[in-house]
């Protein structure tokens, strides 16, 4: 019998000529990363663990993003915790805020993850790299410190689920209502351990943004990882990225699936996640009337170029509704350059939206944007639990860029189409 | 803590889908590194004064994806903390659970539907065994793998390691 591309990844860096689920292999690491939250708790298990010298000063990066730049004092000595290790272990990618941006739209863009690599962050959407065709799953500080220290893990090899999407892609639906919908379906721990595998003639034409998206929130199904596998596409994203070579692997034909299930989606409408689950979905014609506080654009799932683009293309010559708040926040410089180099900068700050550097702070209700009680946000992150974004009565409501942004225009969850006619 | 002994304690009791947010609150999550402090308001959002009625050894019981959520090892740390045992799920969330038994918290996978607030019981990680002392029943547990089980009875990851230099599965 076949094997899984996540198998078969698991299986290369194991050393082995083949794994099933269920055991547990001793993997080498080719990336371990931590940002400005964990890295404070790997460090210093990584001490307490005796270890003197990361395994590879090329192999760990180091992005601080989650309350940078440095929304207080505790926040601040997180940082210089980080940074001075950063120096003492001359970690090659350590990456400075100016310079930096959101890890999971930071470390693809430059080239830090390739296909068939394998990859363990002490961050719950690590996963987002599965969209390269590679491995990569969260883990907390102690295992990260495990990592940093040995350049190993022991994993856990996880049983693997197929979805396949099939039909045509309607207009302002994209990777992210995909997967609220997937999640919508399954549950919040639909794929509890397992691996996510998207196939399908619909996954290949997604665009890698739209796929990073959809890999991104595998883990809000409670799954281990998400996975694409490897095409022209995500070749030619990786061109001018990639500075060292990288391999592909592909599912077998007759590789073994605990559950397949296959997904149409002509005629699919944007989905929204109802509070305070992300599970909670529902189609936009299923919403009714939802008036909304704020609008929050960006982050790990949606703050890349395609998603600023559809929302500048949906603002251009548009107000923002006067009694709502859009706060855009790309998860990256260089996406922060393109929407100053493309005009979108212009179009939302035209739009009255607020623009913010990348940093993960309102998704997590850290700073830049956190709720007050009894406020409701529509929100293109991808959690929406009690009092994610600030105060536990405020609301978080999940979706797409297109329709946040038509939504941000009338003041309440809305389909892109009736904003764009 | 030793991972081998039998755990005695009450059952707190909780439903599915308990995330990392509900564990230490978002009021708190972010104002202080101080765990002692973060663990006087364990899980105050889904059972207000829970930190205080909790008695040392007691349980946490709950449905399934228990510590849905963050990476965040403080979910755990914070439930050691407040005097918790063990936690007993139905099922855990995967971060979670290699974070509770990394910081020697143990994660109990069992058959929870049949225990009720207050009921008295005893775990016994070794026999792979929990006994519901008030209601007269035994369940079986989910055997950890081998290498869990070191992790735990060296109190966690960093003890294990210090001890011996690697792991091994």
């Amino acid at each position: 019998m076949g094997h899984t591309i996540t198998e078969k990844i698991l299986a290369y860096h194991a050393g082995r000529e083949e794994v099933r689920p269920g055991e547990l292999v001793n993997v080498k690491v080719d990336l371990a990363m931590a940002n400005d939250i964990t890295a404070p708790l790997a460090i210093e298990a990584f001490r307490s663990m005796g270890a003197e010298r990361v395994f590879d000063p090329a192999k760990v990066v180091m992005v601080p993003d989650h309350f940078t730049p440095a929304r207080d004092m505790a926040a601040a000595r997180n940082c210089a915790l980080m940074r001075e290790f950063a120096r003492e272990q001359r970690l090659e990618n350590y990456y400075e805020i100016g310079r930096a941006g959101i890890e999971h739209v930071l470390l693809p863009e430059e080239g830090l993850v390739l296909p068939g690599e394998l990859v363990v962050g002490a961050d719950s959407h690590t996963c987002t790299y599965g969209a390269l065709g590679a491995f990569s799953t969260g883990v907390g500080s102690s295992d990260l410190a495990m990592a940093m220290a040995l350049g190993e893990i022991w994993l856990r090899i996880p049983e693997s689920m197929l979805f396949t999407y099939e039909g045509e892609l309607p207009p302002w639906v994209g990777g992210k209502d995909l997967i609220l919908h997937t999640i919508g379906r399954i549950g919040v721990d639909g794929a509890l351990y397992r691996a996510m595998e998207f196939r399908g003639p619909v996954v290949e034409e997604l665009s890698m943004d739209s796929r990073f998206a959809m890999a991104n929130m595998a883990v809000e199904a409670g799954a281990k990882n998400g996975i694409f596998h490897v095409d022209a596409k995500t070749r030619s994203w990786l061109e001018g990225r990639a500075r060292r070579h990288y391999r592909e692997f592909t599912s077998d034909a007759d590789a073994s699936y605990v559950e397949k299930i296959t997904m149409e989606v002509s005629g699919m409408e944007p989905q929204v996640a109802f509070p305070h689950l992300p599970s909670n979905v529902k189609p936009l014609s299923g919403v009714g009337e939802v008036e909304i506080d704020q609008v929050v654009i960006g982050s790990c799932t949606n703050g890349r170029p395609e998603d600023m683009e559809i929302a500048a293309r949906i603002l251009e010559g548009r107000r923002v509704h006067p009694r709502v708040r859009a706060i855009v926040f790309p998860g990256s410089r260089a996406v922060l350059l393109e929407m100053v180099r493309r005009g979108w900068m212009e179009t939302f700050l035209e739009a009255g939206a607020a623009v913010s550097t990348p940093t993960c702070g309102p998704c997590l209700g850290g700073h830049m944007g956190v709720l007050a009680e009894g406020e409701r946000a529509l929100s293109t992150t991808n959690r929406n639990f009690v009092g994610r974004m600030g105060h536990t009565e405020s609301e978080v409501y999940l979706c797409g860029p297109a329709v946040a942004a038509a939504s941000a225009v009338t003041g309440r969850i809305t389909h892109p189409e009736e904003v764009m006619g | 803590m030793a991972g081998n002994g039998i755990l005695r304690g009450r059952a707190h009791v909780f439903g599915d889908d308990v995330n990392t947010d509900y564990i230490i609150s978002g009021k708190y999550k972010f104002r202080t590194l101080d765990v002692e402090e973060l663990a006087r308001h364990c899980m105050e959002d889904v059972d207000p004064g829970f930190s205080e009625r909790v008695r040392p050894g007691d349980f946490i019981v709950a449905g399934g994806n228990f510590g849905c959520g963050s990476s965040r090892e403080q979910a755990p740390l914070v439930i050691k903390h407040a005097g918790v045992s063990a936690v007993l799920a139905r099922s855990f969330a995967r971060i979670f659970f290699r974070n509770a038994i990394n910081k020697g918290l143990p994660a109990v996978e069992c058959d929870t539907s049949g225990i009720r607030a207050g009921d008295e019981l005893e775990v016994d990680l070794a026999r792979g065994k929990v006994k519901n002392v008030t209601r007269g029943y035994t369940l079986e547990i989910v055997p950890l793998p081998a290498v869990m089980m070191d992790i735990l009875a060296e109190g966690g990851l960093t003890d294990y390691l210090r001890k011996h230099g690697g792991f091994k599965l």
